[in-house]
């Protein structure tokens, strides 16, 4: 029995360090892998790939119109994976963007059904986007408060706030605030309640941008920043180091949840004007998908956000046009995130193959 | 080929990346020898056994049993070869007695508890281990977990054993007795490899010793034919000096005062149970001990980071004046005024952070400074370049991350930052664990130098040759509880080695 037949077919050798040039290449490679393997359940369904992604693309990108409604989709998620970057930085696991934002919505809400007559339009949008922040920053700070002080599990904590966000909002759509007695639905706000537009599109998107400035300085330059960043590598250390850690954890998780009420504020005072338990539409959750694709840089949020926002809006014109289900889409998002997630293994390992060291052994 | 090799490696190579841990090494072993394995850290002594103990696979290169090409895949083909490994880091279940956990994993078809404690008597016996059987393993010490190891791997029939720093937990006493087995087993005809770093073991219980340089075979000599300078520079590449340098400082006086400390974990078992002693300038106090007897606590305690349930720990002040620090956190004894530097055992979990460079690891300490939101790196910055200058810290850049670095340089940072803020107390805790020579020495040297600045500096060390020759004074914890306090000058190797396992509070006390 020779060597050869008795090392393993494959086997995986760790890199060392490996070029930017060539990372980019893998990371870019990997989207263009999802993109093919897109292609399996499109043509399951009995599509052709290729028009199949010139429709996900027109539909998309296309017009002006079809422009303004993707970047609206890119707005919520833009600002709320800025919000659970800290966190996640942080190592502290906030999947309840989604009630933080549906708490910033309700208390924006409160005051577009009750104030809007009695306060001018400016005042009243900024009254909306404190309480909205407040009530976010809040609802995250209940979680973070039990982590800091009895060291609950944050992970299933911020998940089940998430459901009595949700809980609340159903029973103020048929109580205390439903418009047309029987409806279920809360009453339409009025103008000075909702977001004035800039170039077609609600102002939020000039929030969030600005967010994308102020939160990577906030992370990169400030001693929050830096104190957020020690204690995502190792609490010991920062505790060495003489960080308060509980108190850390509070005011960052508050600054996450006031950033995803910011959030919830634009969705219903920019896109829906109007609450329902629907409101934060999963965009707590695709959020985690956007802050880990772009490894927590804000800058390269803009783009994955706006990726995924194409894919979204191009889904739901591939339904219209060649009525594919517009649930191809979470499928593709699901492939993009698995193809760019195993990317990152490749960048720190290889493959040897059996063979291919044969070779070298004979060359 | 010969045929009187119980193993023959020839050209092993091994790689990880772009790092050749093992390059084109042969080694051989015959029967009833004791092989030493003698090189530095990181010169791919444990990756040569681990491809020996089917952990890992060569990537070149092909190794004989008696003359007969072998290929090891996993620890299991290893065990049919008659080859077993006792790595560091033992491998046993806690709740499980000693027989369970021998023949745990042994697949006999039927489990037969009786016959297998009869079978391990008997190998107990014949080689003079000293073990009882019946009892649960979290009620056992290092040494004698250590020799369920090894009665582990004999009762599956091993013939060729490989010891990973076997001596690195154990007292003096202990050590003998681990060797006085060793010499048993060679007369059974079993071959028998070490991988070590200290010398004196070297040569005292090996028939020969090869020497692994960076990767590399650099040799193998007749331990009868040698002697520790030789081996060194073999194992170094140069010739060094082994003499640690002890000057004595003209006036110290009182700097930290410790009295009647106790502290109790969070299950309620007291960790250091009325610990007293006194830290003077200019003098380098060498706390020793078995690993785990409250080392760790007591600077953990003294750093604020480790709850104190009674006692009392004062700062003394230049001015004569006493600060009382229990109860005060991190932060607030840095406000007092206390210059308290702390090198911790856990570099990279507590000392440092893995994942930033060495401005951000500097930082660590005045990212507090100034006023305003924004951090201030210039300062850091400036420091960690002095740092890399001054200890020649070997890194592509200062804001590498120091995960990245090696082991020895990754300490010459944080020894760095730790020295940079002019402490008055400095605390290390195991701080050349892992490190190569030259770094070691350099580091004895920097310690040295912060006591002859008038610094009271408490060393936690495990190596007691170094214990002695480093120190002024010895503590020495058994138990949580100090055993002793010693005059380093004049105590004996032994002496230490009795005090740390047994408790003998009237005795050897200053």
């Amino acid at each position: 029995m020779s060597a050869e037949t008795r090392t393993p077919l494959i086997r995986l050798v760790k890199r060392t360090e490996m070029a930017k040039g060539k990372v980019f290449g893998i990371r870019v490679a990997s989207i263009v892998i999802a993109l093919i393997l897109g292609c399996i359940p499109m043509l399951l369904t009995g599509t052709d790939p290729i028009s199949a992604y010139g429709v996900i693309i027109q539909g998309s990108l296309s017009r002006p119109i079809y422009i303004k409604q993707t970047v609206k989709i890119a707005i919520p998620l833009l600002g709320c994976a800025l919000a659970i970057a800290p966190c996640f930085k942080m190592r502290f696991w906030n999947i309840g963007a989604e009630g933080q934002i549906t708490m910033g919505a309700v208390a924006a809400t409160y005051f577009a059904l009750f104030w809007a007559e009695s306060v001018p339009h400016v005042v009243l949008l900024a009254i909306m986007f404190i309480t909205a922040a407040a009530a976010g920053g809040l609802w995250a700070l209940i979680p973070a408060f039990f982590k800091a002080r009895w060291n609950t599990n944050e992970t299933l904590f911020t998940l089940m706030m998430n459901y009595i966000a949700i809980g609340i909002v159903a029973w103020l759509q048929g109580g205390p605030w439903e418009g047309r007695k029987g409806s279920q639905l809360i009453p339409m706000f009025q103008d000075s309640a909702r977001l004035p537009t800039v170039l077609g599109v609600h102002c939020g998107w000039i929030i969030v941008l600005a967010l994308v400035f102020i939160m990577y300085i906030y992370m990169n330059r400030t001693k929050q920043g830096y104190e957020i960043a020690v204690i995502g590598d190792s609490v010991n250390t920062a505790r060495y180091a003489g960080m308060n850690v509980g108190w850390i954890i509070m005011r960052t998780m508050f600054i996450s949840g006031a950033i995803s009420g910011i959030v919830g504020f634009m969705i219903v005072s920019g896109a829906n004007f109007t609450l329902y338990s629907g409101v934060a539409d999963g965009v707590g959750f695709t959020s985690i998908t956007v802050a880990w694709l772009s490894q927590l840089n804000s800058f390269a949020m803009i783009a994955v956000s706006m990726i995924l926002a194409v894919i979204e809006k191009g889904a739901n014109t591939l339904q219209t046009r060649l009525s594919v289900p517009a649930s191809i889409a979470d499928i593709i998002t699901g492939i993009l995130l698995f193809c760019m997630l195993s990317s990152e293994f490749f960048i720190n390992y290889s493959l040897v193959f059996r063979r291919r060291e044969k070779k070298e052994a004979e060359a | 080929m010969e045929e009187n090799y119980a193993i023959e490696m020839k050209g092993i190579t091994k790689r990880f990346g772009q790092v050749v841990a093992n390059d084109g090494i042969s080694l051989a072993i015959k029967r009833g020898e004791i092989l030493a394995l003698l090189g530095e850290n990181g010169s791919g002594k444990t990756t040569l056994m681990n491809m020996l103990s089917g952990i890992y696979q060569p990537d070149e290169g092909e190794i004989y049993e008696d003359g007969k090409p072998v290929y090891i895949r996993s620890p299991r083909e290893a065990f049919s070869y008659g080859i077993g490994m006792i790595h560091q880091h033992y491998k046993l279940i806690e709740v499980f007695n000693a027989t369970q956990n021998i023949v745990l994993g042994l697949d006999d078809g039927r489990l037969d508890l009786a016959a297998a404690a009869k079978k391990v008597k008997e190998i107990c016996s014949r080689y003079g281990f000293e073990i009882d059987l019946s009892r649960k393993v979290y009620e056992m010490s290092v040494s004698q977990k250590q020799t369920i190891e090894i009665v582990k791997i004999l009762y599956r029939g091993a013939d060729i054993l490989i010891l990973d720093e076997p001596t690195a937990v154990l007292t003096p006493q202990e050590t003998q007795k681990l060797f006085t087995v060793l010499r048993n087993m060679k007369k059974d005809g079993k071959a028998i490899i070490i991988i070590t770093h200290k010398l004196n073991e070297v040569m005292e219980v090996s028939d020969r010793v090869a020497v692994l340089r960076k990767g590399k075979y650099i040799g193998a000599v007749n331990t009868s034919e040698t002697n520790p300078q030789m081996l060194t520079e073999m194992m170094v590449g140069h010739s060094v000096s082994l003499n640690i340098d002890r000057p004595v400082y003209p006036s110290p006086q009182r700097k930290l005062v410790v009295e009647g400390l106790t502290c109790v974990d969070e299950e309620g078992i007291t960790k250091l149970d009325s610990v007293s002693f006194t830290a003077n300038t200019g003098e380098i106090l060498g706390v020793a001990g078995i690993s785990g007897s409250g080392q760790r606590e007591l600077l953990e305690a003294i750093a604020g980071l480790y709850p104190v349930k009674s006692g009392s720990i004062r700062f003394v002040g230049d001015d004569g004046a006493e600060k009382e620090l229990v109860g005060l956190t991190p932060k607030k004894i840095r406000e007092a005024g206390v210059g308290m530097a702390f090198v911790p055992e856990d570099r990279l979990g507590m000392g440092l952070v893995g994942s930033m460079g060495m401005t951000g690891n500097m930082m660590l300490r005045s990212w507090k400074n100034g006023r305003g939101a924004l951090v201030r790196r210039k300062e850091p910055e400036n420091l960690a370049k002095n740092i890399m200058e001054e200890l020649d810290v070997v890194t592509p850049g200062i804001d590498y991350p120091v995960r990245r670095l090696s082991g020895g340089n990754v300490q010459k940072v944080l020894v760095g930052r730790e020295i940079a803020g002019e402490p008055a107390v400095l605390m290390t805790a195991y701080a050349v664990r892992g490190l190569d020579i030259n770094t070691s020495y350099t580091i004895y040297n920097l310690l040295t130098e912060q006591k002859m600045k008038g610094v009271a500096v408490i060393y936690i060390g495990e190596d007691l040759d170094v214990l002695l020759e480093l120190a002024d004074k010895i503590l020495v914890l058994c138990g949580g509880r100090v055993s002793g306090i010693v005059d380093a000058r004049t105590v004996t190797k032994e002496e230490v080695g009795l005090m740390m396992t047994e408790y003998r509070p009237e005795e050897g006390r200053l």
